[in-house]
């Protein structure tokens, strides 16, 4: 199971600034089962988006919304409502927030933290799609994760390596900051690969951090905290 | 000023500046790096020590730049992302500058698997840019990553590479405004052989009025053999050599002559192209050349400030 925590409200209102109508997502598998992202958290969300003055187009539980085929074939039964909203908010894990990203050209939101891989990586063809870094960054990136597709890591690619779309280091692979770079100018997001990102917090992250804490603890830390300057 | 270094005074006073790099050894004998920087000394305004480049154990960056500046040489020292974390590289920048290293050029660095240790862990705590933006945060605002806060002056000329050959081409320029407004004061670019390419990317440059806000020395590499040139094309992450080069290379009966006149043609070109504020020859294990193509290149002599 992937252990996910729920982002602070604060920083998905601030993901969804500038942004009236948001269809909502969560996931039946591990976010229903960490409380994050299940029927009640959905609806909860809901209620707090419509406090924030926005409009709910709708919503829609995917059994396992890591599932790519699934998560298309899920979402496109909410076609019409989609294409009346101006994004996608997603209470999974980041892996989730990819599928639905590959799935519709639409703004995607990550509204969880993954913090953990509890015991099984979400399985995609192509390989990892989430590290469970605990700061998803899905939100500037257009829904396509550099922290699991970029060898470097980098916040600001694509590095000087990348050349006709793919990655100098896995030349059999898609350079993931073309995809990014791409994605969010089809979805004229271009302003977000303008952006500076400050030192992310590693601390919070398997490999840099601590273990990650219990599921019902509230969140210490929040992606990028202080907010990434905007040109 | 932002650290007085030798290269900073050059550009300020709009000079037409001249860089070089001494490849560190691998090994600990001091006479290589030094023999280097005397060599260079009176060519260039300020010689890079790279940073374990194409991710080969060398001597370290830091270590090479001392040497070069007990000879008098101004070092630009660079740092790559790869091998050091946000503590260790905040650490190794105020050493540097406590011994007078005032050149910092940010680097993610050449990934571990081409480079002699391909197990290694990689650490990329930051990126390129996070580190231009921890360096000026450290000089202008006395502060930490962290927000704790730094003692007294940290004088430090922030430098960064970009490479107007990667894709996607646009964006390039995008990507080196970032790097401009997270805090370059200076970058170097990426070897440059197609100057239709790198003319038309000035171009968006200077458009965007970026040569104003920051010094842009062009890379350059003297070619020594055309299998070099061939390996370059090949195998070396972001070096774009056109086929035209390979072919001339290859036809030419004194290959090191036609080499280093593809890089004086480079470089007379160069220094037509606006908002180019200097040259940086990366001769990399043919140091001996760069005294007779900067001559030849009509680049002497060096200023002294």
């Amino acid at each position: 199971m992937l252990i996910s925590k729920q982002k602070p409200i604060d920083e998905i209102l601030r993901y969804l600034t500038g942004e009236e109508n948001i269809f909502l997502v969560g996931c039946k598998g591990c976010a229903e089962g960490c409380e994050t992202g299940g029927e009640p958290q959905v609806l909860e969300m809901q209620q707090r988006l419509r406090e924030a003055g926005k409009r709910v187009t709708g919503f829609s539980l995917i059994d396992f919304a890591c599932n790519e085929q699934l998560t298309r074939m899920t979402l496109a039964a909410h076609d019409s409502q989609i294409a009346a909203s101006d994004s996608l908010l997603m209470l999974c894990c980041g892996s989730g927030v990819q599928a639905a990203a590959a799935a519709v050209d639409k703004a995607v939101h990550p509204g969880c933290n993954t913090v953990s891989l509890g015991g099984s990586h979400a399985e995609w063809r192509e390989g990892e799609r989430c590290l469970e870094c605990g700061d998803c960054v899905l939100d500037y990136t257009g829904g396509i994760c550099p922290v699991a597709g970029c060898p470097k890591n980098l916040f600001h690619g694509p590095c000087g390596g990348s050349r006709g779309g793919r990655c100098e280091v896995h030349p059999d692979l898609p350079c993931v900051w073309q995809l990014i770079v791409e994605r969010l100018t089809k979805l004229g997001k271009a302003d977000k690969v303008d952006m500076l990102i400050p030192p992310k917090n590693w601390g919070v992250s398997l490999t840099g951090g601590p273990p990650p804490p219990p599921v019902s603890s509230p969140a210490k830390t929040s992606a990028l905290q202080s907010e990434a300057k905007e040109v | 000023m932002k650290a007085g270094t030798n290269l900073e005074k050059v550009l300020e006073n709009g000079i037409f500046a001249v860089t070089a790099e001494a490849g560190p050894p691998r090994g600990a004998v001091p006479a290589v790096i030094q023999r280097k920087g005397e060599l260079l000394k009176p060519y260039c305004d300020a010689l890079n020590v790279t940073d374990n480049q194409t991710a080969i154990v060398r001597m370290s960056s830091l270590s090479g730049c001392i040497l070069l500046k007990q000879l008098g040489v101004d070092p630009v020292m660079q740092i790559v992302c790869r091998d050091r974390n946000r503590i260790a590289i905040q650490s190794d920048v105020l050493g540097s500058v406590s011994l007078g290293i005032g050149n910092i050029l940010c680097l993610s660095g050449d990934y571990q698997s081409f480079g002699d240790h391909p197990t290694a862990k990689s650490v990329y705590d930051l990126d390129s840019v996070q580190l231009i933006q921890v360096l000026h945060q450290m000089r202008d605002e006395k502060l930490f990553v962290s927000g704790e806060k730094i003692t007294g002056e940290l004088p430090i000329f922030i430098g960064a590479a970009e490479n107007p050959y990667a894709d996607p081409f646009e964006y390039r320029v995008l990507r080196l405004a970032r790097k401009i407004r997270a805090g370059a004061d200076f970058i170097q670019t990426q070897a440059i052989f197609d100057m239709e390419k790198f003319a038309r990317w000035m171009e968006m440059v200077t458009d965007q009025g970026l040569d104003k806000k920051v010094h842009i020395l062009a890379g350059v590499i003297p070619i020594r053999s055309v299998a070099m040139a061939r390996y370059m094309k090949d195998y070396v992450s972001g070096i774009y050599v056109p086929d035209e080069i390979i072919t001339r290379m290859q036809q030419a009966e004194r290959p090191k002559e036609e080499g280093v006149r593809i890089g004086l043609e480079v470089i007379d070109q160069l220094k037509e192209v606006p908002g180019v504020h200097g040259v940086h020859i990366m001769a990399v294990g043919w140091e001996d050349i760069v005294p007779e193509m900067t001559e030849r290149a009509g680049l002497l002599t060096r200023p002294v400030l």
